[in-house]
């Protein structure tokens, strides 16, 4: 898409050299252990590690066999091991396991452990308590960024959302603290540091703790980024909790992307074998779709299919020298558009599929119900059916939070009769979820003598009067204040509309949600960016919670002709979604920013229910 | 290229905007079997070689890559990545491409042959060629490796140095108020891998009693210790700290989460029977209770209906075996069960259900079995005059929808759609199932000659319905709108 007399958007910096110092450096550990070695993996280290390094990489550094970490004996040869490992007591038992059933057996080996992204206290204390601290090695492989795309950075945690979220745990703060380290002296310094949250404060905080005692030189340097914005996702839920539209997070809802490609099975390939398919910009078809409205989707690949077919029509007149120069030049670039092509309408006809099986259309009207806050009988009810028809489990959780997060907890009554049903229709055990849901503030229950203030009444009264004749919601919304709703109506996240929204030629972010909600988190950015500061949403930020800041790191070099100054590393902490991704992608190319994207793990609203569920030890 | 370019330019700017709905199966779903059709039609042109296509394994790793290879080290844990290579080098002998070392190579190259390829450029000096040799990837020995003995860091230092993973004594902070302000420090540094280092080392020094005290007026360090216990599987001093904060409810839920650990079922009824004295609130008490009985009564129904079914006299279980144990299974499936294999029987009456659920699951069950006179029974009722009625709990859209996933026949389906109230609904869903003979009323009804006109392409040439439309539309009597 074409933005005629805007400012184009600077590029983004080149992030090859971090997987090249990651692969340097695991190359360089394991020959700590010279010889020939078994090497144990990890489970969630193994994507990952594929981007970075492949078999014979390993192969050549004296890598014998490889292994999955997991709870079975190994029977092995080999008289070394190597493990690498996320530093869990989980897989420090099951290392000490094969460590003490190999000195039962008077058998002896050498064992090293990899830690990545560090190692913990906790880990070492777990092979003392074993008994085999002096028996094993340790090292850490510095693994903290992993760049999935030209602008997305991952740092493969998925786990930092429920350590730090639900149970409170900070020790991954370190982690993001070193990798701003590491981004700052490879592409800063950073001229500007903005954050909204608690947990961004202190990374924050931690950094520039590491910066001043690393006294780096930085000083005359070119930067190559020059803002960073911090965020905690629990700024934002709403935004994660809602269906995603744009293509690349409907293809994430739908068949999981996992360390940026995904794996589309038979009905996609209309074959009998699944392909693992590579997302990224890359991937011609795709970064042409990648952020666009489901619905323009069809269109353009239709469009593109015609177009293809006309490219290969034009060998019906060629003499046999044009054929030549034909297949010797174009054949491979139309095959290879051809496949991308196939595979990405096998893909939308799927989702199609799934989606027209499972009510998605009502799903999204109940949605942007609650979201404007009207009809909330009705969505109560739609969740209350959905819940016992037994449909997704997830979907279900995911709804009830919604509903619960946009109208500041549930009223008692329902929330005790969803719960009801909800464990009658997906188990018992589920109590443990609903506890869990409540502890970290995704699905709560109003408690009965909540005052209002006077300007919430009002904003409640507004809201439920487009309800007209629903006494007991008018009377409901009057018992709750409504945080969600009083940022939504400060920041105007939902666009007034005339019409139909032009879900084509999107004029905000709110197109990514079919033009019915802007993205909080975005909007946020947005505002910061604009006024270069946080002056101005005071009120907003009082009815976030405020731990806001914002710092400037090196004054008087706030020099506007640097391209750098337009290029945004924004950090999430606790993840981020594509729907976002694809909102700022929008609002750079609007602005002329450039946003490049940390964050601990791509997620969505299932990746974030399922952090919920506790499961057997 | 350009010229690709601008038809695509074009095509964003000049397609007129429509309304997108999922639903719109028949528009969008064209659309894309057109281009399908289009793509595929492509095919056999394309598909003589694939060369650039990645090599995918059966299970679709593509082959070489670490996750292809520890599936293939697990199901023959015997050979080596060595004989695999060549035995797989062999099987792929078609594809040149394969195995793809080059780039491996270059990068082996990094370490060991710097001087035999002068000509590669190695990390260490693109590094310093970019002015950033102040990153240390640390490949020298790594810092916890290296002892500090000196014992006189300030807390505030000891922290630090741990943070940079150095290892330090904590064995000289000895007195509590020295313990406490180490982990006052720990806190402040943000790192939580400290703070529970320093946890862990107060848990070993200091009376239980004394260390839940301290930490009930420092909350960070709290949810350290009890994730860190919830994490060794330390279950029962993490009780013993939550009972020391009266955290009785969590103490119940920690207490009721170890059913999950259990396998035997019979030890898991004993131990959830054990729960329901816990301090639950009251709500969860009963969900427990519930959960109990639930338990106990799968049980019951397990044993008997696996005799049956060896047995072979039942004739449900010989004509719909059973796919899985109903042990463990939530209500409402155990509902389905039981409404699936005994239907009849009084054991229903057992299990405790709102109307709506109760009614949505034994439709579905009852339709699976074709039991088309038990789904009229469910929703029949008798007023006091005699007449009967037909009533749901649940929208009559929804059992329509139930019933046709079934396969019900049109005779069944359209007496129900006739009972979906929004006449617009009932036309959908009629027209949706080929309902025609409730699409052709409805049209009647709405005297829409024009719609009932077009209809009559729909419906089978020379048949019933046909005649129907063209005796309807040839009657006088309708004072037709339009």
């Amino acid at each position: 898409m074409a933005f005629a007399g805007r400012r184009d958007a600077p590029e983004p910096p080149d992030f090859a050299i971090l997987k090249r110092l990651a692969r340097d450096q695991l190359i360089y550990l394991l020959e700590q252990l010279p010889g020939r070695k078994d090497l144990f993996i990890e489970a969630d280290l193994m994507s990952p590690l594929d981007r970075i390094a492949n078999v014979s990489i390993l192969k050549q550094h004296e890598v014998d066999k490889l292994y999955k970490v997991e709870n079975r004996p190994t029977s092995s040869t080999s008289d070394q091991f190597c493990f690498l490992v996320r530093p869990r007591i989980k897989t420090m038992k099951y290392i000490a396991d094969i460590i003490n059933a190999d000195k039962m057996a008077g058998r002896s080996r050498k064992y090293k452990i990899i830690f990545s992204p560090q190692k913990f206290y906790a880990c070492e204390m777990v092979l003392e308590e074993e008994g085999v601290f002096g028996d094993v090695s340790c090292d850490e492989w510095s693994f903290y960024l992993l760049p999935l795309d030209d602008d997305i950075i991952s740092m493969e945690l998925p786990e930092f959302f429920r350590d730090y979220f639900l149970e409170g745990d900070h020790r991954w703060i370190n982690c993001v603290a070193r990798a701003l380290q590491l981004l700052n002296s490879l592409y800063g310094p950073f001229s500007k540091a903005y954050g909204i949250g608690r947990c961004a404060k202190m990374s924050y905080e931690l950094w520039r703790d590491l910066e001043e005692e690393s006294e780096s030189d930085s000083q005359g340097r070119k930067p190559e980024i020059g803002n960073v914005f911090l965020m905690d996702r629990d700024t934002d839920y709403v935004t994660a909790l809602c269906s995603q539209v744009v293509y690349e997070g409907l293809v994430d809802d739908t068949f999981r992307i996992k360390c940026g490609s995904v794996d589309f099975g038979p009905d996609v390939t209309s074959s009998d074998k699944s392909i693992k398919v590579l997302l990224n910009s890359q991937d011609k078809v795709f970064s042409q779709i990648r952020n666009e409205h489901f619905s323009s989707v069809f269109g353009f690949l239709s469009q593109k299919s015609r177009n293809l077919q006309a490219q290969y029509d034009r060998r019906r007149g060629m003499d046999i020298k044009q054929m030549k120069n034909f297949v010797s030049q174009e054949l491979k670039g139309l095959k290879q558009e051809h496949r991308l092509l196939s595979l990405h309408i096998g893909a939308c006809e799927s989702i199609m599929k799934k989606k027209t099986k499972q009510d998605f259309q009502e799903m999204i009207k109940t949605e942007h119900s609650l979201l404007e806050g009207f009809d909330i009988r009705e969505s109560t009810s739609f969740i209350e059916e959905h819940i016992d028809r037994q449909v997704s489990p997830i979907e279900s959780l995911r709804l009830m939070c919604l509903l619960s997060i946009t109208e500041n907890g549930l009223i008692p009554k329902d929330y005790r009769s969803l719960k009801t049903q909800y464990l009658q229709s997906y188990g018992p055990e589920h109590l443990l979820t609903f506890h869990n849901l409540k502890r970290i503030g995704l699905l709560t229950e109003q408690s009965p003598g909540e005052t209002l203030t006077a300007v919430e009444s009002k904003v409640s009264k507004l809201v439920t009067d487009r309800a007209a004749g629903k006494i007991t919601d008018a009377f409901n919304s009057l018992a709750r204040k409504s945080n969600f709703r009083g940022i939504s109506k400060k920041l105007g996240l939902i666009p007034r509309v005339d019409g139909e929204y032009d879900l084509k030629m999107p004029r905000d972010m709110a197109y990514v949600f079919s033009g019915a909600y802007i993205p909080l988190s975005c909007k946020i950015i947005e505002q910061v960016l604009e006024r270069k500061s946080w002056l101005g949403l005071e009120e907003v930020l009082r009815l976030l919670n405020g731990n806001e800041f914002s710092v400037t790191e090196s004054a008087g070099e706030d020099s506007p002709a640097w391209e750098s100054q337009r290029i945004i590393l924004t950090v999430f902490l606790g993840g981020c979604t594509f729907s976002e991704i694809a909102a700022l992608r929008f609002l750079g190319k609007e602005k002329g920013y450039k946003f490049i994207f940390l964050t601990t793990a791509i997620t969505n609203s299932a990746r974030m229910m399922e952090a919920m569920i506790e499961t057997k030890a | 290229m350009s010229r690709a370019r601008a038809d695509e330019e074009e095509y964003w700017h000049s397609s007129k905007f429509r309304a997108f709905t999922f639903d719109d199966e028949d528009d969008e779903l064209s659309q894309l079997k057109e281009s399908k059709r289009a793509v595929n039609s492509l095919r056999d042109i394309v598909d003589d070689d694939d060369d650039d296509l990645e090599k995918v394994s059966w299970s679709g790793d593509p082959v070489g890559s670490i996750s292809w290879s520890i599936k293939e080290t697990a199901s023959s844990s015997t050979s080596s990545l060595e004989s695999r290579d060549s035995s797989l080098q062999k099987g792929y002998s078609s594809y040149s491409a394969f195995p793809k070392q080059a780039s491996s190579y270059s990068l082996s190259s990094l370490f060991k042959g710097r001087n035999k390829l002068p000509s590669f450029q190695s990390l260490s000096d693109a590094l310093s060629d970019t002015g950033v040799k102040n990153y240390a990837p640390e490949l020298r020995r790594p810092k916890a490796e290296y002892k500090d003995y000196s014992s006189d860091w300030s807390p505030k230092d000891t922290v630090r140095r741990m943070q940079r993973g150095k290892v330090c004594s904590l064995e000289r902070f000895r007195s509590l108020q020295d313990k406490l302000v180490l982990l006052d420090e720990a806190v402040a540094g943000h790192d939580g891998n400290i703070i529970t280092a320093v946890l862990i080392f107060l848990k070993r020094t200091l009376r239980k009693e004394i260390l839940f005290q301290e930490l009930e007026v420092r909350q960070v360090a709290l949810c350290h210790l009890i994730h860190f216990l919830k994490e060794t599987g330390e279950q029962k001093l993490l009780l013993d700290l939550l009972r020391f904060l009266d955290r009785t409810e969590e103490v119940a839920l920690s207490q009721y989460r170890e059913h999950l650990n259990i396998q035997d079922v019979e030890k898991r009824r004993e131990f959830l029977k054990g729960c329901i004295g816990l301090p639950f609130s009251a709500e969860d008490t009963s969900h427990v209770q519930d959960h109990y009985t639930l338990l106990e009564r799968q049980i019951i129904i397990e044993a008997n209906d696996r005799h049956l079914e060896t047995a072979g006299q039942s004739e449900i279980f010989r004509k719909y075996p059973r796919k899985a144990s109903i042990l463990n299974m939530p209500l409402v499936t155990t509902l389905f069960y039981s409404c699936f294999y005994h239907y009849t029987e009084a054991e229903l009456s057992a299990l405790q259900i709102p109307d709506k659920q109760y009614v949505l699951t034994a439709l579905a069950a009852r339709a699976k079995l074709r039991a088309w006179n038990d789904v009229d029974a469910l929703f029949t009722t008798k007023n006091w005059l005699g007449y009967t009625k037909k009533k749901a709990p649940i929208g009559f859209h929804r059992v329509v929808e139930i019933l046709q996933r079934n396969n019900a026949p049109v005779q069944v389906l359209q007496e129900y759609v006739r009972l979906v109230e929004d006449v617009e609904t009932q036309l959908n869903l009629a027209t949706k199932y080929k309902c025609h003979d409730v699409v052709i009323d409805t049209y009647r009804d709405l005297k829409d000659r024009i719609q009932l006109a077009a209809y009559r392409c729909k419906v089978e040439r020379g048949s019933a319905e046909e005649e129907k439309i063209d005796s309807i539309l040839n009657n006088t009597q309708i004072r037709w709108k339009n």
